[in-house]
């Protein structure tokens, strides 16, 4: 699979761009063209609806992080702290790296995956009549998991509308 | 494996960069690339090499489709991310409008 390789050294870099500049508006872009490329890479690796999917969420998160990044591009100083932020990042890094390493010798190789469960979803959804079976799991056999999912969604959004609220309480006087 | 191993290393940027930067959108942003990361690895660790795409036709059979399963939970971590994302970048403005600044060093106003 060369490509995905290819598309993965591509948001790797993508990713080091947008870490690494100092502009805020140029790490935004930088962080959705990794976006973009990751929706190209569901497409290769035959996940169509997730390829949509990404697309659609990348454009609306630009959006919303170009609305708080837009004309507050300030410098930010790096003075200060320096031993404890870089000994934590190596500590948290350590830490990820080793539990990443003794959940990767556990993993089956790349291209061979198992379907123990997804087998049993296969067989049964043309009995359902669904020819999309990512549709059918989302939509029949794991239903409450979208409901789960949508009330998530409904959370945030009454979260947001709460914080970001422009009237204030009136102060009896 | 190599695919998995650069998968790691998009992760380990997002780490370093939620760990180490001071700006809040830095860290919105480190969150974000994370959460591609841990999305790719799903859907890398469902793929088979013979696969077609989960949708049925008249040929199709359960060994040669990709693993569904993954790309279902995926569907619903990408909503959820886009929501986490909405979340983090409104409180961030309510925090520039209170202090002036997205350094994180410099809201210190609850300080003793």
């Amino acid at each position: 699979m060369i490509e995905i390789n290819l598309l993965l050294i591509f948001m790797i870099a993508g990713a080091l761009i947008a870490v690494r500049v100092k502009d805020l508006l140029s790490s935004v872009i930088a962080v959705g063209a990794v976006g973009i490329a990751l929706s190209l890479g569901f497409l290769i690796l035959k996940a169509p609806d997730l390829a949509m999917m990404q697309l659609v969420v990348e454009i609306l998160s630009l959006i919303i992080l170009i609305r708080a990044t837009i004309r507050k591009d300030i410098p930010f100083s790096m003075s200060g702290g320096w031993t404890f932020n870089t000994s934590a990042t190596i500590v948290f890094l350590a830490l990820f790296l080793a539990v990443a390493f003794f959940a990767l010798k556990g993993m089956p190789v790349f291209g061979n995956a198992l379907m123990r469960v997804s087998g049993a979803y296969i067989t049964q959804s043309p009995a359902l009549g669904a020819k999309n079976i990512v549709a059918a799991i989302m939509l029949n056999f794991r239903a409450l998991d979208t409901l789960g999912e949508a009330t998530v969604l409904f959370t945030a959004i009454v979260g947001v509308l709460a914080v970001a609220r422009k009237i204030g309480h009136k102060k009896e006087s | 494996m190599s695919e998995y191993l650069l998968c790691l290393i998009l992760f380990s940027i997002g780490l370093y960069c939620v760990v180490r930067k001071r700006n809040l959108i830095k860290i919105i942003i480190g969150i974000g690339i994370m959460e591609y990361a841990a999305n790719l690895f799903f859907v890398l660790a469902g793929y088979r090499k013979t696969g077609r795409s989960p949708i049925f036709s008249a040929d199709q059979q359960v060994l040669n489709m990709v693993d569904p399963l993954p790309q279902a939970v995926v569907l619903t971590a990408i909503v959820i991310g886009l929501a986490l994302t909405l979340l983090l970048v409104a409180v961030s403005i309510k925090i520039y409008e209170k202090y002036g600044t997205f350094d994180i060093t410099k809201i210190n106003k609850l300080k003793g």
